[in-house]
């Protein structure tokens, strides 16, 4: 387009730029150069300079954040163990036939002697164990055992190793034990991810869990469950607080704000610690209704430790979460439709369900996901006043991080749970936009 | 225009069933506590009806009425609950006085548009209590915490010498505690170490990023803004359990290859996971304030010889301050009240308050942990009060007018 309009620069020292004035030549910018190849330069400098400081942080957060997650994540599927501490013993397992029901042949017990001779020299055989043990109950003691007796065999004196080893522990002479090991010698396994789901990795391919151990899906859906109750209690509550935060003259608003306020800021901890004082056997709320002989002194209200605990308190720290991307849409929506329903002949009712409620979906709908995408990762305050019945599907993850030390299921369980949060996340960008985010 | 509305005087046939009903409901809950909630109701609306009786058609002074209320329900209030019950009693009286007087004379009205049904007035205030109930709802827990934080006892629930009020029945012990105790002072001054420092990586990364992105052309803006507001919306378990994993590497990393100290390192990690979970705060309390900024200023520092440093410090920075400093405080916030990732990141040595109290709150409850949350109340109410003139300054320099 920069050809037919007079040029924007001229320069009066020189005539033959002046005579370019002309329609047909290139525009030329101050110092000369065409002016679309000078805009372009300026844009590109522009650019660079908008990224060069963006760029530390950029840096930062993709190294100590975005990396972090994702090699978190990539040991949900990450099985090297197998395959690394028992090489030559995987490479003969592929040549058995786990189907037939026979035992292998010597050579894989010899293969399995020299690498377990090895393996025991590292103390590698008891990480393997207790790796192998998550599936099948029973392998970690039989790795530590055997290790300690396996340890005085010679890989290369003591030939033929099928009778000594099944000496050492009958459970050598069971398929189930090399079927065992050898589903789960491959590098990179759904293993995780199907225990996650309550299922497991059999040589026939994955089934269901026993009875006993399926716990895992009845938690997922109790923290959705619980998460969608915490946010439809907090639609209840929040809704009526934003309107009329929204709807009072703006001094007295912002008094009553204070209120909305002060908790939004208050420590987390502290929040938590007060529902635990408040919620207790012995805690303010039953000594109120005791006083007042709305219930019995031995029949006290159970309110902690179970999901009642879990809701109550939850709905109150996510309270400010809601009712702020209510407040702010609310404030936008102008009386005069609602005034004109009304002049038309719409009843109070008609007017608000109408002409008002649909203005505020959006606020609604923000505020919606921002407190589900909390409300499902939350940690501390199901450990605190959850008890086991009131607990949610992060305090699973941090019991494998920290206690059983099943990583890949801990990373499995994270994965689904990321998934579920980056899927709301991109709806809320959808619907809200990440850079209309408010705070305070 | 609402102040305009005429009121008059109201009908005994409104006021007496109305203040029945109110009395009777006090009366419930003070005859259920005492053993019979029926006569409670009975007596409770008997008393008040007799009480609007005696102000409207014998007394005729609304002053005298308020003491006479005040004192008739205080005296009833010792005698069923001693000194505390005086306190509440008064309370009371003066509520029923303002409660007679407000429905006789039509004040309820007053500030309401004239054409409103009577019905529409009965919602009015109806709405008014659900929304007061869901205030009460949200302020009562933490000011619960503030008596008993002074309670002698080692209870965490009120002790019947804090109900009658007696000085025995408090004390500053837990308090006490707090400041002498090594186990808690040594976290509260990890946390001064550690919020602080993560604070300003994640205000001077932050406020830098924030001036980049809120220029006309970023290139991949959407993918930015998403990257760095990631760490607020990525649940804290999954953030703490990707850096256990990251910074156990790198912590090895650093005291093997580096021969760094133990302790020294830990404080690093710890730092750098609370910094990065302080900046999507401050990316989105800065980039708000740019919003609104007037780039013909900088322009013109530009035009009249200023390079672009002297034009930041100069004339961008004094205006974009508050929005700094909120963010900052944020931030501050963030990482003084982080326990997930410290929980999974530190080692003992960087035991935080919030992490104390957690430990505190899941094992031993000690009655200390009312005291710091007393403590760390006030601590909020300073910084909200703070973010809040910040905001106003904010808004009256850019020339908005205060909201």
């Amino acid at each position: 387009m920069g050809r037919k309009v007079r040029p924007i620069h001229t320069n009066t020292s020189d005539g033959d730029i002046m005579s370019d004035t002309t329609d047909s030549g290139p525009m030329l910018a101050a110092d000369g150069t065409p002016l679309k190849r000078s805009l372009s330069r300026a844009l590109r400098r522009q650019k660079m300079r908008a990224l060069m400081l963006v760029a530390p942080l950029l840096i930062f957060v993709l190294i100590s954040f975005i990396f972090p997650i994702g090699s978190m994540l990539f040991r949900s599927v990450e099985n090297d163990i197998v395959a690394d501490t028992l090489p030559l013993t995987v490479v003969e397992l592929q040549k058995w036939d786990a189907e037939s029901g026979e035992l292998p042949d010597e050579a894989l017990y010899a293969a399995f002697a020299s690498d377990m001779v090895k393996a025991i020299a590292a103390k590698e055989h008891t990480k393997l164990g207790t790796r192998l043990n998550y599936e099948q109950t029973g392998l970690s003691s039989l790795f530590r055992k055997s290790g300690r007796k396996m340890k005085k065999l010679d890989p290369a004196e003591d030939a033929p190793f099928k009778e000594k080893i099944i000496k050492i522990d009958k459970k050598w002479g069971d398929v189930e034990t090399w079927r065992a090991i050898k589903t789960h010698s491959v590098r990179i396994t759904n293993g995780y991810f199907l225990n996650a789901v309550d299922m497991r990795r059999t040589p026939e391919g994955a089934q269901a869990q026993p009875e006993d151990k399926q716990i895992l899906i009845t938690l997922f859906q109790r923290t959705l469950l619980m998460s969608l109750m915490i946010t439809g209690s907090c639609i209840l509550l929040g809704y009526p607080v934003a309107w009329i935060l929204a709807n009072l003259p703006a001094r007295t608003a912002n008094v009553l704000m204070i209120l909305v306020l002060l908790p939004f800021w208050t420590s987390l901890l502290v929040r938590t610690s007060a529902w635990k004082v408040m919620l207790q056997q012995q805690g303010v709320i039953n000594e109120v209704l005791v006083w007042l002989g709305m219930v019995a002194d031995d029949s006290r209200l159970a309110l902690i430790n179970n999901q009642t605990g879990t809701i109550i308190a939850m709905t109150h720290i996510l309270l400010p979460f809601m009712i702020l991307p209510m407040y702010s849409v609310m404030q936008t929506i102008k009386p005069h439709y609602v005034r004109a329903a009304k002049s038309m002949g719409a009843t109070d009712w008609t007017a608000f369900w109408r002409v008002y409620f649909p203005q505020s979906v959006p606020g609604i709908g923000a505020g919606s996901i921002l407190v589900f995408i909390l409300a499902i990762g939350y940690y501390i305050t199901p450990e605190i006043v959850g008890g086991t019945k009131g607990v949610f599907i992060s305090n699973r993850i941090a019991y494998h991080i920290s206690s059983s030390l099943n990583w890949g299921l801990a990373a499995a369980l994270g994965t689904i749970l990321l998934a579920v949060v980056l899927i709301l996340y991109w709806a809320y960008d959808k619907i809200v936009g990440i850079d209309n985010v408010k705070l305070g | 225009m609402a102040a305009l509305t005429p009121i008059s005087r109201k009908p005994m046939s409104l006021v007496l069933p109305t203040v029945a009903a109110a009395g009777g409901l006090l009366g419930l809950f003070v005859g259920t506590a005492n053993g019979s909630g029926l006569m409670g109701v009975v007596v409770g609306a008997c008393l008040v009806v007799a009480l609007a009786m005696i102000f409207i058609s014998v007394l005729k002074n609304e002053g005298l009425a308020k003491w006479i209320s005040i004192a008739v329900m205080a005296v009833l209030g010792f005698i069923f609950g001693g000194t505390p019950g005086v306190i509440l009693g008064a309370i009371f009286g003066w509520l029923f006085h303002w409660f007679i007087y407000w429905l006789y004379e039509g004040r309820y009205r007053a500030r309401l548009l004239p054409y409103l049904t009577p019905r529409q007035v009965l919602w009015h205030y109806t709405f008014r209590v659900i929304c007061g109930s869901i205030f009460v709802f949200l302020i009562t827990p933490i000011l619960v915490v503030m008596p008993l934080s002074f309670n002698a006892q080692d209870f965490f629930t009120f002790t019947p010498e804090m109900l009658r009020l007696d000085p025995e029945g408090y004390s500053l012990k837990h308090y006490r505690d707090f400041f002498t105790n090594n186990e808690w002072q040594r976290s509260f001054k990890n946390s001064l170490i550690i919020a602080p420092i993560a604070t300003v990586i994640s205000v001077s990364l932050g406020t830098l990023a924030a001036i980049g992105l809120s220029q006309n052309h970023v290139p991949f803006k959407r993918a930015i803004m998403a990257i760095l507001i990631s760490p607020m919306i990525v649940p804290l378990i999954i953030s703490a359990t990707g850096m256990f994993f990251f910074y156990s590497q790198i912590g090895n990393w650093m005291e093997g290859t580096l021969g760094l100290n133990k302790t020294f390192v830990g404080y690093v990690k710890v730092v750098l996971a609370h910094a990065v979970l302080g900046i999507p705060f401050v990316i989105i309390t800065v980039t708000a304030t740019l919003v609104g900024f007037d780039n013909s200023l900088t322009r013109a520092a530009a035009n009249m010889g200023a390079n672009p440093v002297t034009t930041f410090f100069k004339v961008q920075m004094p205006l974009i301050l508050p929005g700094v400093i909120s963010g900052g405080l944020f931030a501050f916030i963030t990482s003084f009240d982080e326990v997930v990732v410290v929980l999974f990141v530190g080692s003992a040595s960087q035991k935080t308050l919030p992490w104390q109290m957690f430990t505190g709150l899941r094992e031993q409850i000690s009655p200390t942990i009312l005291a710091v949350a007393t403590i760390l109340v006030v601590i909020s109410i300073a910084l909200l009060t703070t973010v809040e003139m910040l905001r106003r300054r904010s808004e009256r320099l850019r020339g908005m007018s205060p909201s």
